[in-house]
C-alpha cells in the first residue's frame, strides 16, 4: 500500500546539532542502519525514524503532486522512505536541501553500485555515466558533453521545426480526434535521438520496445528486463564497430572520435553512454509532450495565451519544466561519504539520500505561488534537469524540443482539445498519458 | 594568440562543477553558481578553457579574446 506517511511523520530526523534528549525510540530493524556507517554515533543518532513507503503516489493517478510532499516540506524536510527494493534513504523534499545534495560532492552515485540502493525495480542499475563520480564523470561528461552544447542544439533547430511541422500536418490531414502520443509526442524525440546517433530509420521502431522496458518499474521481470538491456547493448555494440570501421557525419562517429588530451572512450563506455542517451532522452521528451499539453488544456486561458503570443513558449516551457512533477517518485540515490548535515538532519556516512525534484519545484520557500503557472516568472531556476555534475546532459536539447513542439502545437493548432480520457502510464519512472485523445 | 577573457554567468549557472573540475585554478565552485577565481579572469590562452566552455551544461562559461572581444568559446 502506498499510504500517506501523515501521523507517522512526526518524529522525523535526527537533530544534527545540539542533541535534545527524549526521542521516541524507533523500531531498529536491522535493514534500517546500513552496515557501512562506521562512525561512533552519538546515542540519540542511533534511533532513525521508521521509514515510511515510498512512491507517496500511486500509480497512473495523473500529474498531482501528493499531499505528503507539501506535510514533508513544511515538517521534517527530510523524511525516511522505504522504496519497493532496496535498503531504506531519506528523501529531500525542500528545494534548499534537493539542490545542496544534488550540488555537493560529498554525495557520491558511484557507491549506489556497491551498495543496496533503494530502487523502484528488482535489477540492480547498471554503471553508466548517472552511476560514476568525478573525476572519472568530468573525464566521460567532457568528452561527450561538445556534441550537446548550446550552438549544436541550435544547428538542428530548423530541422526540428520542420518535423514538428510535418508530424502535426500529417496527424491533421488523417482528421480530428488523434491520439497526441503516437502522432506527435513519440516520433518526435525518437527521430531526433536516432537521428543524433544515426541509428538507421528501420530500426526505430525496435528502439521504442528497448527503452520502454528500460524505464519499466514492475511490469517485467528481472529476466526479462535484463533480456531487454542485453539486446539493446547488443545492437548498440555491433553499431558502434559498424561506425568504427565507417565513420560517418553523425553523434555516433564524432564519440568514437572523441578523445581529450590523455584518452578516449572505451568500448563499454561507449555503448553504455548510447544507452543512457537513448533511454534519458526518449522517455522523458516523449512524456513531457503530452504532459504541457495535458496541463495547458486543463487551464485554458493558459493556453490560449500561447496562441495569442508564442513568443511566450521559451518561459512557458521552463515553467511547464518546473510545474509538472515528472518522475513517479525520486530515483537515483546519493550516498554519503561521509557525515553530511542536510536541512538540520544528519546524514551518517553510507546512507542514502533520494531527492523529490518536484517537491523541490513546489517548494513555497524557493518559488512564490508555486502552485500557479506562470510563464515570466523571474529567475526560474527549476530543478527539472536536475542539478550538480548530473545535470541533464540533454537539457540544451530537451529545450528545443519542446519549444518547437509548443510552438507548432499553438500555430497550427490553436484549437486543441482534449477528446477522450487520458490513459496513464503505470509502473514507469516518468509519469505521462501513455494514450491522449485531442481534438481541433 | 593573444590574451583570453573568461566570464561565468551566475544567473544561469547549474551548479555542475565541470569547470571547476577541469580548471581549479581559474574557476570554484562555492555556493550556487561557480565563478572566476579572483584576478583569473584576463589569461593566457590555454586549450583547457574552451573545453570548459563547451562542455559546461548551461553555456555558462565565454571565452573572448582579450583584445578584440571576439567569443571563442563555447565553440560552435
Ligand atoms: C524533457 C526531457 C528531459 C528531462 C525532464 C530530463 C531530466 C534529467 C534529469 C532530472 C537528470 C539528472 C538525474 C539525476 O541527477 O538524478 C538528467 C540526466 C541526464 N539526461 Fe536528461 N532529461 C531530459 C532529456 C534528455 C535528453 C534529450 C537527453 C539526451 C539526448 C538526456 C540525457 C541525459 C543524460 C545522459 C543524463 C545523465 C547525465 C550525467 O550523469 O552526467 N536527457 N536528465
Amino acid at each position: 500500500m502506498l499510504g500517506p506517511p501523515g501521523a507517522t511523520q512526526s518524529a522525523q530526523g535526527r537533530t544534527a546539532l545540539p542533541v535534545t534528549t527524549g526521542n521516541p525510540p524507533s523500531a531498529t530493524f536491522p535493514w534500517e542502519r546500513p552496515l557501512t556507517s562506521t562512525t561512533p554515533p552519538t546515542s540519540t543518532s542511533l534511533s532513525l525514524p521508521a521509514p515510511v513507503p515510498y512512491p507517496f503516489n500511486e500509480q497512473g493517478d495523473g500529474l498531482g503532486l501528493h499531499a505528503a510532499y507539501a506535510d514533508a516540506r513544511e515538517g521534517a524536510g527530510m523524511v525516511r522512505v522505504r522504496l519497493p527494493h532496496g535498503e531504506p534513504a531519506w528523501l529531500a523534499t525542500r528545494y534548499e536541501d534537493a539542490r545542496f545534495v544534488l550540488g555537493d560532492l560529498r554525495f557520491s552515485r558511484a557507491m549506489a553500485l556497491e551498495n543496496d540502493e533503494p530502487r523502484y525495480n528488482a535489477a540492480r542499475s547498471k554503471p553508466s555515466i548517472l552511476s560514476m563520480d568525478p573525476p572519472d564523470h568530468t573525464r566521460l561528461r567532457t568528452l561527450v558533453s561538445r556534441a550537446f552544447t548550446r550552438h549544436q542544439v541550435e544547428g538542428l533547430r530548423p530541422w526540428v521545426r520542420e518535423l514538428t511541422s510535418g508530424l502535426l500536418d500529417e496527424m491533421v490531414a488523417a482528421g480530428s480526434p488523434a491520439d497526441l502520443v503516437e502522432n506527435f509526442a513519440l516520433p518526435l524525440p525518437v527521430q531526433v535521438i536516432c537521428e543524433l546517433l544515426g541509428v538507421p530509420a528501420s530500426d526505430r521502431g525496435q528502439f521504442r520496445v528497448w527503452s520502454d522496458a528500460l524505464l519499466s518499474t514492475t511490469r517485467l521481470t528481472e529476466d526479462e528486463l535484463k533480456e531487454n538491456q542485453d539486446q539493446l547493448t547488443g545492437y548498440l555494440a555491433g553499431y558502434v564497430a559498424e561506425r568504427r570501421a565507417d565513420p560517418r557525419d553523425d553523434l555516433m562517429s564524432g564519440l568514437i572520435e572523441a578523445r581529450d588530451a590523455k584518452d578516449r572512450l572505451s568500448e563499454e563506455e561507449l555503448v553504455s553512454l548510447c544507452v543512457a542517451i537513448l533511454v534519458a532522452g526518449h522517455e522523458t521528451t516523449a512524456s513531457q509532450i503530452p504532459n504541457f499539453v495535458w496541463t495547458l488544456l486543463e487551464q485554458p486561458e493558459e493556453w490560449q495565451r500561447l496562441v495569442d503570443d508564442p513568443e511566450l513558449v521559451p518561459g512557458a516551457v521552463e515553467e511547464l519544466m518546473r510545474y509538472i512533477p515528472l518522475g513517479a517518485g525520486a530515483a537515483f540515490p546519493r550516498y554519503a561519504k561521509e557525515d553530511v548535515e542536510v536541512g538540520g538532519v544528519l546524514v551518517r556516512r553510507g546512507e542514502a539520500v533520494v531527492v523529490s525534484l518536484g517537491s523541490a519545484n513546489r517548494d513555497p520557500a524557493r518559488f512564490d505561488e508555486p502552485e500557479t503557472l506562470r510563464f515570466d516568472r523571474p529567475a526560474n531556476q527549476h530543478l527539472g534537469f536536475g542539478h550538480g555534475v548530473h545535470h541533464c546532459l540533454g537539457a540544451q536539447l530537451a529545450r528545443m524540443e519542446l519549444q518547437e513542439a509548443l510552438r507548432a502545437l499553438v500555430t497550427k493548432v490553436p484549437g486543441l482539445r482534449i477528446a477522450g480520457e487520458p490513459e496513464w502510464k503505470r509502473q514507469m519512472l516518468v509519469r505521462a498519458p501513455r494514450v491522449l485523445p485531442v481534438g481541433w | 594568440m593573444g590574451a583570453w577573457h573568461i566570464e561565468v554567468d551566475e544567473n544561469v549557472c547549474v551548479g555542475s562543477g565541470m569547470c571547476a573540475a577541469l580548471a581549479p585554478d581559474r574557476f570554484v565552485l562555492e555556493g550556487p553558481a561557480a565563478s572566476v577565481v579572483q584576478g583569473a579572469a584576463d589569461t593566457d590562452a590555454d586549450e583547457v578553457l574552451l573545453d570548459v566552455a563547451d562542455s559546461c551544461p548551461a553555456s555558462a562559461v565565454t571565452v573572448t579574446d582579450g583584445e578584440s572581444g571576439e567569443v571563442l568559446g563555447p565553440r560552435p
